[in-house]
Order: C-alpha cells, then sequence, then structure tokens
C-alpha cells in the first residue's frame, strides 16, 4: 500500500516535471521576442533589448526554465507583465472563486448523474434509459457556452428570474453569491452528467449481471436489497475515478463558462492573460491547473485503492 | 514526427503492398478510405467482407439516431458549400441604419450591431468550422495512429517515453492545451487544424496503442516476422487494417470534439477571426449585449453549433453501435 502510494506519488511528480516543460516550451519559447510583443513593432531595436534583459527573456533557456520552476516552488510565480504585480497575489484568489463554482458544480452533479445512471440501468433498454442515456450524450457534447446562451436567453432575458453575469455585488451573502452562480453552474452541469452517469450505468450494469447479484437474488433477498447490499457498493467505486477525472475538464470548463458569465476566476484570468501576451500570468494558471488535476486524480487512485479491497491485498503482497 | 512527412511514410508502405492488392494508386490517406483497401489483402474473403459491410450500411440506414444526424449534417455541409448562393443577404455587408434589430420578416434572425443579417451570417458560418474540424480531425487520426503503432509495436523504452510525454499534456484540459499552443503561436485556420490535430493525436494514440498491443501477439503477425518482413510492413500491412475498426469509431467520436473546440476557441477570441462568418466568433463578438436585450445576434449561432454537435455525435454513436456488435 505504502509502496503503491510512494511509486504513484513518482510518477506523479514525474509528470509534472515534463508537463512544466511543455508549457515553458509554449509560453516562453514559440512566442518568440517577448519584448517586441510588448512594445509592438514599432519600438527600437534597443528599447526591445533593454526590456528583454529587464524581463530576463535574454538568458540562456535553460537557465531561465530553471529560475521559473525553482521560483513557482517557492510560491513566487513571477512577476505579470500586464498588471506588474506578482503572479501569486492574482492567481490565488481567482483560483479560490473558481474553486468554490467547481465545487457547486460538483455537489449538484455528483448525486444526480449517479442517480441517472443507476435509474437507466434498472431500466436498461427501455424508454427511461435511452432517455437518458441520449439526453446525457448530448448535453455533453454541446460547449458549455453553447448551453449557457441558451440559459441566459431562456432564464435571464425572457423570464427574468436569474442574473446574466456570476459575479454577485460586493458584500452579498451566501444565498444570493449562490442565486448568482445557479446559471454558471448549470453548462458543467450537462457536460458532467453525461460522462458520470454512463459510469454509473455501465458498473450497475456489470454489478446487475454479476455471480453475487444472482446469488443474492436467488437466497431470497428483495430486489431492493440487492441492489443498496450489493450492487451499488461494488458500482460505484469506478464512478469515484471518473469523478476524479473529470475535475481536469471540468477546469476547462471553468475557462469558458467564467468568459461567458464574466466571473473572475482562473479561467477568466487565463484568457485575458492570453489576450494581453502576458506569458508569465498564462503559464502560472495553466500549470496551477495542471497541479491541481493531477493532485485529483492521486487522491482519486489512493482513494480507489483504499476502498477496493482486491487492490488493496495485492499491494500488500 | 511531424504531418508532413506522414503522408509519403504511409504512401510508400502501402506501395509494397501494391502486388497483392493489384493497381492500387497511393491516394490520399484517409481514416475512410483506408477501410476498403482491407477487401484487396483479403483476397478470397472478398465476397464476404464486401456482403458484411451492406449488411452493415444497411443497419445503418435503419438506425432513427443515424439518419436525423446524418440529415441535420447534410444541411450544415450544402450550407457550407453553396452557403454565399442561399443567404438572402451577403453576410459582411453592413447596415448602419439597421443595427440590433430583432427577428423580422426581412431579417429572420434579426440583424447583429453592424446590420449585418444574423441568417446569413449563420449559413455561411458553416463554412470555416466544417474545413478546419474535419481536416484537424484528419490529421490527428493519421498521426495518433502512427504514434499508436510505433507504441504498441515497439513497446519497451520507446512506448514508456512516449507514454509520459502524452499523459503529461492530457494531464491538462484538451481546451487549455489547444489554447495554450494556440496563443503562443497565434491564432490562424492552419494554426487551429494543427494544434487541435495535434492534441487529437495524443489521444488516438492511446487507443491505437490498446488495439495494436493485443493484435501483436496473434499468430498472423508471428507468421510475418518469421517471413522476416521489415517493420514498417508489419506496423503498416499486416496490423493497421485489422485495427481499423477501432480508429474508425474514433475519428467520428473526435470529429463531434473538434467542431466542440473549434467553436470553443474562437468563443475565446483566438480561433477564427471576425468579421468571416463564424459561429463561436459572432458570440464572442455580441454576447456582452446579451444583458441588453439582443439575445438574436448569440443564441442563432449558438443553436447551429449545438445541431451540428449533437448531428455529430448521433453519427458517431450509431457507427460505434454497428461496428462493436
Amino acid at each position: 500500500m505504502g509502496r503503491y502510494v510512494l511509486k504513484r506519488l513518482g510518477l506523479a511528480v514525474l509528470t509534472l516535471v515534463i508537463l512544466s516543460v511543455i508549457i515553458f516550451f509554449a509560453a516562453q519559447v514559440l512566442p518568440g521576442n517577448p519584448g517586441r510583443a510588448i512594445l509592438g513593432p514599432f519600438a527600437s531595436q534597443s528599447a526591445v533589448a533593454v526590456l528583454n534583459a529587464k524581463l530576463g527573456v535574454d538568458r540562456p533557456l535553460i537557465d531561465q526554465y530553471w529560475s521559473w520552476v525553482s521560483h513557482f516552488v517557492r510560491g513566487d510565480m513571477g512577476t505579470s507583465y500586464q498588471y506588474s504585480l506578482p503572479v501569486s497575489s492574482l492567481l490565488v484568489p481567482a483560483l479560490e472563486r473558481s474553486l468554490k463554482l467547481a465545487a457547486f458544480a460538483f455537489v449538484v452533479v455528483v448525486p444526480l448523474s449517479i442517480l441517472g445512471g443507476v435509474v437507466a440501468a434498472l431500466n436498461r433498454g427501455r424508454a427511461v434509459d435511452r432517455v437518458i442515456s441520449i439526453t446525457g450524450l448530448s448535453l455533453s457534447t454541446v460547449p458549455e457556452f453553447v448551453s449557457g446562451i441558451v440559459l441566459i436567453v431562456a432564464f435571464s432575458i425572457g423570464l427574468k428570474i436569474l442574473p446574466v453575469t456570476a459575479s454577485a455585488p460586493p458584500g452579498s451573502g451566501f444565498f444570493t453569491q449562490l442565486r448568482y452562480l445557479i446559471l454558471p453552474v448549470i453548462p458543467l452541469v450537462f457536460i458532467l452528467f453525461g460522462y458520470i452517469a454512463r459510469m454509473a450505468r455501465a458498473g450497475t450494469i456489470e454489478a446487475l449481471e454479476s455471480d453475487y447479484a444472482r446469488t443474492a437474488t436467488l437466497k431470497g433477498l428483495s430486489r431492493w436489497a440487492v441492489i443498496r447490499r450489493h450492487v451499488l457498493r461494488n458500482s460505484l467505486l469506478p464512478t469515484i475515478t471518473v469523478i476524479a477525472t473529470q475535475t481536469g475538464y471540468l477546469i476547462g470548463g471553468l475557462v469558458v463558462v467564467e468568459t461567458l458569465f464574466n466571473y473572475p476566476g482562473i479561467g477568466r484570468l487565463i484568457v485575458t492573460a492570453a489576450g494581453d501576451k502576458d506569458f508569465p500570468m498564462l503559464e502560472a494558471g495553466v500549470l496551477v491547473i495542471g497541479v491541481v488535476y493531477l493532485l485529483a486524480t492521486l487522491v482519486a487512485d489512493i482513494l480507489y485503492t483504499v476502498l477496493n479491497p482486491r487492490i488493496r491485498l495485492e499491494g500488500a503482497e | 514526427m511531424s504531418g508532413a512527412d506522414l503522408g509519403p511514410g504511409l504512401g510508400s508502405a502501402r506501395a509494397v503492398g501494391t502486388p497483392l492488392e493489384g493497381a492500387l494508386s497511393p491516394k490520399d490517406v484517409s481514416a475512410l478510405d483506408l477501410l476498403p483497401s482491407t477487401e484487396g489483402t483479403a483476397g478470397a474473403l472478398d465476397v464476404g467482407i464486401g456482403r458484411i459491410r451492406r449488411e452493415r450500411l444497411g443497419q445503418l440506414l435503419r438506425s432513427k439516431t443515424f439518419v436525423a444526424g446524418a440529415v441535420i449534417l447534410l444541411w450544415w455541409i450544402v450550407c457550407a458549400v453553396f452557403g454565399s448562393s442561399i443567404a438572402p443577404y451577403n453576410p459582411l455587408a453592413e447596415n448602419l441604419l439597421l443595427t440590433n434589430s430583432g427577428p423580422s420578416a426581412a431579417h429572420w434572425f434579426g440583424t447583429d450591431p453592424l446590420g449585418s443579417d444574423m441568417f446569413s451570417r449563420v449559413i455561411v458560418g458553416a463554412r470555416d468550422i466544417l474545413i478546419i474540424a474535419p481536416l484537424a480531425t484528419l490529421f490527428g487520426t493519421v498521426l495518433g495512429t502512427a504514434i499508436g503503432l510505433v507504441q504498441g509495436y515497439y513497446r519497451g523504452w520507446v512506448d514508456n517515453i512516449i507514454g509520459r510525454f502524452v499523459d503529461a499534456v492530457l494531464a491538462l484540459p484538451v481546451v487549455i492545451v489547444a489554447f495554450l499552443f494556440v496563443v503562443a503561436v497565434g491564432p490562424s485556420k492552419v494554426t487551429l487544424i494543427i494544434v487541435i490535430g495535434a492534441v487529437f493525436a495524443l489521444l488516438i494514440s492511446r487507443t491505437v496503442r490498446t488495439a495494436v498491443l493485443q493484435e501483436r501477439e496473434l499468430d498472423y503477425i508471428n507468421a510475418a516476422r518469421l517471413r522476416d518482413e521489415s517493420s514498417l510492413h508489419v506496423m503498416f500491412i499486416e496490423i493497421l487494417p485489422n485495427v481499423l475498426g477501432p480508429i474508425l469509431v474514433e475519428f467520428t467520436v473526435r470529429l463531434g470534439y473538434a467542431i466542440f473546440y473549434v467553436a470553443t476557441l474562437s468563443f475565446l477570441g483566438f480561433g477564427i477571426a471576425p468579421p468571416t462568418p463564424d459561429w463561436g466568433a459572432d458570440i464572442s463578438a455580441n454576447y456582452g449585449l446579451l444583458a441588453a436585450g439582443y439575445w438574436w445576434e448569440t443564441l442563432f449561432p449558438a443553436l447551429a453549433i449545438a445541431s451540428l454537435v449533437v448531428a455529430v455525435n448521433l453519427i458517431s454513436d450509431s457507427i460505434e453501435a454497428v461496428l462493436i456488435q
């Protein structure tokens, strides 16, 4: 068990190192000359050179990468080109706001999609199953901003019951804030519902067809008792992994939803940084998203091992 | 490995097989084009496979979801090809006397802030997304198949190194990887195709790798090795035709996602640039006006994207259902 966790942790660190190289390459090598990008095509060559020296981008790439990563590990994410402020001072509050939105989405979608998947599995092949499966599939493939716009048109402009933006006026209470987050959360729920419900459905069907479920039925347990005591416990295990991997997609969705609903989270921060060619901010934001995703999968893997006695025993051998 | 040297590579590998297949000119390689060539290598089984294929086609045509998806997709393809003739107005024509006007008999979908006719913009807006998304998917499928074949065939350290790299890139949401690289290189149609294709290649390589790992243990691969065939021959002539099923499914599934990502990147402001009519870009330009009540400028392009994405997914779902039986 301990060895498994260590091995898993090592892999995550290795992945993170490769990821940081890729992000560094995309944000600092590919765009070419940052000084020129900031000052524009008409600035003099000497002004560009002075700015590049000030930003430290005239040094060898290895040096630049090392100073970026070593500072990042110590919590220093560099200075934003655009705001001349430490990146972390902008990134951390934005991440907190995004996590709030993400948490709300998860609280809604996890029970809803598990319920949907289990109901579909129990009615396998019938109309209910087809409706849940096709709706889930269709909803999970429509981009978040598309469903978001349909929702805004229906609920903010048509019915006038919910606000167009996600940012509640400053100082508003918990429930007012929550009310502003209802519309932004729904597109995220749409995307996630399809995946999680599909996994829950597949897991439940597999468990229903298993020998232990048949044994339980044959020894006279009621259908409900079979489902509750034997089927659900086994079918929901793989769902945990899916939920964790969906964290990544959720953050991808946040980029779009935060832009559409004008919500100052990490997603909108990245989009704004990209528009401003604020590369320190962009690369820090993307790396933070990578770290969040890797942490989520790591926790899910470990949780899965802890919950699944078969894997736990193998690990102990 | 770049996309440019991949095409000829596949072509020459195919040429090795031509004695078996008769005069088969090396045409453009696409996931769909590759399908018929398996009949040729099968030789005597030709007739049987042809019948199975016709049966599967019949099954597809009887499936309601497939027909519904195909009809919608066909409509948008017609719009993409003949859009300028169907559209009642020039989608780029501005009319500053008639800005932000709501849907009416003259302008079914209203007009945008420049007075352009939204109905015409929605129809012509099908063009770029229907060029970029399939090309990106095709590029991704070809590249991903090559990577997956190499990984699954050679295994060992080659597989490990590529696998680590793939895992690292895919530790980010696809939208963000694509976004990062499009921003870094600068948005253009070609950038969109290459970036989305490259990310898809990584996803597809995983599927192909798994399929190849199962396939390479079979006897016909050992037989080919004993005949002293080159690795390239075994990978592309022996294994590839037998893993085309999952590749075709990947292609259709990815096509839906390609539309998703092209639209999303355009919405974020890093896809197709205005004033070219494009659904995502139009939404990006006009969603700020939603609060003012100008809903038609964003709702109709949004519904167009939704219908196209759902159509492609209905098609891919039915193809998957028929192939996996």
